[in-house]
C-alpha cells in the first residue's frame, strides 16, 4: 500500500517567518515526507548597488545587509579592505571592535532565543527574553548612539572611542547579563515544556554538519568544534584564548537536536561576557583610527590594487566578504556570503520525518536571515517566467565567464 | 393554552433573550480581563478591557469571504451552530441563587453533548473551507476532541454517581441538584482528595475546549496560521469569536457549579431582591477567579504542545487522574 501524500506550502508569506521565503511540504499525515526550498523573493541587489559606490560608501551598504549582524558584516567589509590595500588597524580599534561585535552576538542570541519561545506558542518567554535583551541594545545605543546600525566600522579603525565614562555603565551591564544567565538557564535549558517541544526534534548529525558545510551556532550544535575566532583568530580575538562551544560543555552529550542549538546560544551569551570583560580590562590605549581624514583615506583606496577577504564569526556563524580593489574609485568585485546561506541546506535533513507542529521551530533554529541570503531570481521580462538554473547551468556560465575574463 | 402558561412562555423567551445578551457580554469582558491580566504577567501593558467588543464591531463591518473551493452552507452555518449551542448551555446554569431557566433531570449529560457541539461545527467548517490549513487543524481538533472527552465525561459521571449514593431518588445530574449538595460535604477525607484529583481533570480539560495555549493546536498560529478558522473572516469570524467567548463563561459556571457553589447571602443572612444581587456579584468573583486559574495563569506558563503530546497528555494522563479520582472515591464510600 503506497503512502498518500498531500501538498503543503509553507510562504513566502507565514506567520512563523520574518521574511520571505518557501517550503513545499510533502506530507502524510502529520509527518513530512521531503521538502523542497524555492527562495528567489527577497533579493535585493545589494551588490550590484555598491557597483557605483566607493569603499566608505559602502561600509554603509554593508551595514544593511542585514538588520540583526549590523556589526557582522561591517566588520568583515573593513577587513577585507584592509586585507586589500595592506591597512594597518591600530589596537584599540581592534579591541573596540571586538566589543561592539561581542555586544552584537548578546543582543542577536537573546532575541532569536525570544522567537524560539514564540515559535513555541510560549509568549511569556517572549516577553521576557525580549526584556533581557533591552539592556544591551541600551547600551550599544551609548556606545555608538543607535540601537541596531551602529555605524561603528571604517576602514582602519572605528569611528567612535570607549572613553572612561563609558567604562562602569559597560560594566554594570555585563554584571546584568551575568544575573541573567540564571534566568535564561531556568526558562529555556530547565522548563521541561521547552524540553517537551524541542529535545529530539530537528536532528542534524555531526556529519551531516560536515558535509552540508554548516557554520556558526547550527554546526557546533551538532558537535563541529568549528569557529572562526577559534581557528584563525583575528583582530582582538587573537588575544585570547577562545573555544567553540559546543552542548557537551553543559550536557555532556551531543544530540544535535534544537534543545543543543538552545544550548549553544546561551552559553555563548555568557562566553561573549567574558570576551567583553577582557577587551576592556586590557584596552590598550592609542588611535583608533590609522587615517582620521576620510579624503586621505579615499585617495589611498583609489591607488590600491588587490585582492581581500575579510572573515567573521557572525551571531549566525562566518561571514565572508571579499573585495577586489583595481586603482578606480569604486571596488572593482564585492562579494558578500552570509552565514544563511550555508546553513540553509542543513534544513533538509532536520526537517526530515519531523511532524508538521515542528516545522516553525526547526526552520528558526538555524536563525535564518532570508535578506542576507537571498542571491537572485531569473525573470524573463518579456514573458515574466521564472527561472530556475540547474547545477550544470551554472557550472557552464561559470566556465564561460571564466574564459570572457581571461581572455 | 391557557392564559397564564403563555404569559410564563412568554416571560422565558424574554429572560432566554437577556441571558443570551448578559452572558455574550459577560463573556467578552471576561475575555478582556483575561487578555489583561495575562499581558501584566507577562509585563506588557496589555489591551484595554474593552478590546474584544472592539475587535468584535471591526470584524462585523469586514467583509466576509467564502472560498472559492468551500462548501458555502456548510461554511456559513458552522460558526451559526456553534454560538447558538453554547448560549443552549447558558439558559442551564444557574447563576448564584437564581434559578436556570430550564432545569430537567439530565441537565449535566445534555450540557457534556452540547459542549461538544461548537467544536464538531469548527471542525465541519474548517473541513469545507477547502484550505490545507485549515483540513490539518480539523484533524487536530477531532484528534484533540477525543482525547479530553474521557477525562470530562469521568469527571461529570462521578459527581453524579457519589451524589445519588448520598441521596438516593434525587435528580443527581441536574445542576440545581449538585450545586445544592456540594461534593466536598459528603465525601471523607479520602474522598475530598479524590474529588480534588476531579477538580484538576475538569481544569485542565477547560484549556483544550477554549482552544488556548498549550493545547491551541488546532488554530496555532505560528505553525498554521490560523488553522481550522484560517479562511473565517468578518461576520462569520466574529460568530466563532463570540461563541469561545461565551464558551469561557460556560466552562467556568461549570466547574464552580460542580465545586464551588457556595453563596454568600446565607452567610450574611440576607433575603429577597438583595440576596440574589450579592450571590450573582459573587458567582462572577467566583467565575473571575476560576478563569485566572484555568485559563490566564495556564496559558501564560506554558509552550504549545504538538498533537500527540497533547493526545498522551489527556487519553493517558489525565484519564488515570480522573479514574483515580473515581477509585478514592469509591474506596472513600466502601470504608
Amino acid at each position: 500500500m503506497s503512502i498518500s501524500t498531500y501538498k503543503i506550502p509553507i510562504g513566502p508569506i507565514h506567520p512563523s517567518l520574518a521574511e520571505p521565503m518557501t517550503f513545499n511540504f510533502e506530507i502524510s499525515g502529520e509527518r513530512i515526507q521531503s521538502v523542497d526550498l524555492a527562495p528567489g523573493d527577497n533579493h535585493r541587489g545589494i551588490e550590484f548597488m555598491a557597483r557605483n559606490r566607493n569603499v566608505v560608501q559602502i561600509i554603509y551598504l554593508a551595514e544593511r545587509i542585514c538588520g540583526i549582524c549590523s556589526a557582522s558584516h561591517p566588520f568583515a567589509f573593513c577587513r577585507a579592505v584592509e586585507n586589500a590595500a595592506g591597512i594597518e588597524v591600530p589596537p584599540r580599534a581592534e579591541y573596540i571592535r571586538v566589543i561592539i561585535a561581542e555586544l552584537e552576538r548578546i543582543h542577536s542570541h537573546i532575541l532569536w532565543a525570544g522567537i524560539a519561545a514564540e515559535e513555541l506558542g510560549f509568549n511569556s518567554v517572549l516577553y521576557l527574553s525580549w526584556k533581557v535583551r533591552e539592556e544591551v541594545l541600551d547600551l550599544l545605543e551609548m556606545l555608538t548612539g543607535n540601537r541596531i546600525n551602529y555605524g561603528m566600522y571604517m576602514v582602519g579603525g572605528v569611528r567612535r572611542d570607549i572613553t572612561e565614562e563609558h567604562i562602569p555603565q559597560i560594566r554594570k551591564t555585563l554584571e546584568y547579563y551575568k544575573d541573567a544567565y540564571q534566568t535564561l538557564e531556568d526558562v529555556f535549558l530547565k522548563d521541561p515544556s521547552i524540553a517537551l517541544r524541542t529535545k529530539n526534534v530537528g536532528i542534524m548529525t555531526y556529519e551531516d554538519a560536515l558535509h552540508l558545510a554548516s557554520v556558526g551556532p547550527t554546526a557546533r550544535a551538532s558537535g563541529v568544534k568549528k569557529d572562526v575566532r577559534q581557528d584563525q583568530p583575528y583582530s582582538a580575538y587573537a588575544d585570547m584564548d577562545i573555544k567553540a562551544i559546543t552542548p557537551d560543555i553543559y550536557s555532556g552529550e551531543v544530540n544535535g537536536d534544537v534543545f543543543d542549538r538552545i544550548i549553544v546560544r546561551i552559553l555563548e551569551v555568557f562566553q561573549s561576557v567574558q570576551i567583553i570583560e577582557h577587551c576592556i580590562d586590557n584596552l590598550p590605549d592609542g588611535e583608533i583610527l590609522s587615517e582620521p581624514k576620510i579624503i586621505k583615506l579615499l585617495g589611498v583606496l583609489k591607488k590600491a590594487k588587490g585582492e581581500g577577504v575579510g572573515r567573521h564569526e557572525a551571531p549566525r556563524g562566518e561571514v565572508i566578504h571579499y573585495v577586489k580593489l583595481n586603482e578606480s574609485e569604486n571596488p572593482e568585485v564585492w562579494k558578500a556570503r552570509a552565514p544563511t546561506y550555508n546553513n540553509l541546506m542543513s534544513w533538509l535533513p532536520m526537517l526530515q520525518r519531523q511532524e508538521v507542529a515542528d516545522i516553525p521551530i526547526v526552520v528558526a533554529s538555524i536563525d535564518p536571515c532570508i535578506g542576507c541570503m537571498d542571491r537572485v531570481t531569473l525573470v524573463d521580462s518579456n514573458t515574466s517566467k521564472e527561472q530556475v538554473l540547474t547545477r550544470e547551468e551554472l557550472i557552464k556560465l561559470s566556465i564561460e565567464k571564466t574564459r570572457r575574463i581571461l581572455r | 393554552m391557557s392564559g397564564g402558561s403563555i404569559l410564563i412562555f412568554i416571560l422565558k423567551i424574554f429572560a432566554a433573550v437577556t441571558i443570551a445578551i448578559l452572558g455574550i457580554m459577560a463573556g467578552l469582558i471576561y475575555k478582556g480581563i483575561d487578555r489583561k491580566l495575562a499581558a501584566r504577567l507577562q509585563s506588557r501593558v496589555g489591551p484595554p478591557v474593552r478590546q474584544p467588543f472592539l475587535d468584535f464591531f471591526k470584524l462585523m463591518i469586514k467583509e466576509n469571504i467564502v472560498p472559492e473551493n468551500a462548501i458555502p452552507w456548510i461554511f456559513n452555518g458552522a460558526p451559526v451552530l456553534a454560538l447558538v449551542s453554547t448560549i443552549t448551555i447558558l439558559f442551564y446554569i444557574p447563576y448564584g441563587s437564581i434559578p436556570a431557566l430550564f432545569e430537567n433531570s439530565g441537565d449535566l449529560i445534555l450540557i457534556a453533548y452540547l459542549l461538544t457541539i461548537p467544536a464538531v461545527a469548527l471542525v465541519t467548517g474548517g473541513f469545507s473551507s477547502g484550505s490545507t490549513y485549515a483540513s490539518i487543524g480539523a484533524q487536530r481538533e477531532m484528534v484533540l476532541m477525543i482525547s479530553y472527552e474521557l477525562p470530562l465525561v469521568t469527571t461529570i459521571i462521578v459527581l453524579g454517581w457519589r451524589l445519588n449514593l448520598a441521596f438516593p431518588g434525587l435528580k443527581v445530574f441536574s445542576l440545581a441538584a449538585l450545586s445544592a449538595n456540594p461534593i466536598w460535604g459528603i465525601v471523607g477525607p479520602l474522598g475530598f482528595l479524590g474529588a480534588l484529583l476531579l477538580l484538576l481533570t475538569l481544569a485542565i480539560v477547560t484549556p483544550a475546549e477554549l482552544s488556548i495555549v498549550p493545547f491551541d493546536l488546532p488554530e496555532a498560529e505560528t505553525e498554521l496560521a490560523g488553522g481550522i478558522l484560517v479562511e473565517y473572516s468578518g461576520r462569520n469570524l466574529a460568530l466563532f469569536e463570540l461563541s469561545n467567548a461565551v464558551k469561557m463563561i460556560v466552562m467556568g459556571s461549570l466547574t464552580i457549579i460542580l465545586f464551588f457553589p457556595y453563596n454568600l447571602a446565607p452567610l450574611l443572612h440576607l433575603t429577597g431582591f438583595l440576596a440574589y444581587i450579592v450571590d450573582i456579584l459573587f458567582f462572577f468573583f467566583k467565575l473571575f477567579i476560576v478563569i485566572f486559574f484555568e485559563a490566564t495563569l495556564i496559558r501564560v506558563a506554558l509552550a504549545r504542545l504538538k498533537i500527540d503530546q497533547a493526545s498522551i497528555a489527556y487519553l493517558i494522563i489525565l484519564s488515570t487522574v480522573g479514574l483515580s479520582g473515581l477509585l478514592l472515591i469509591a474506596i472513600d464510600y466502601i470504608i
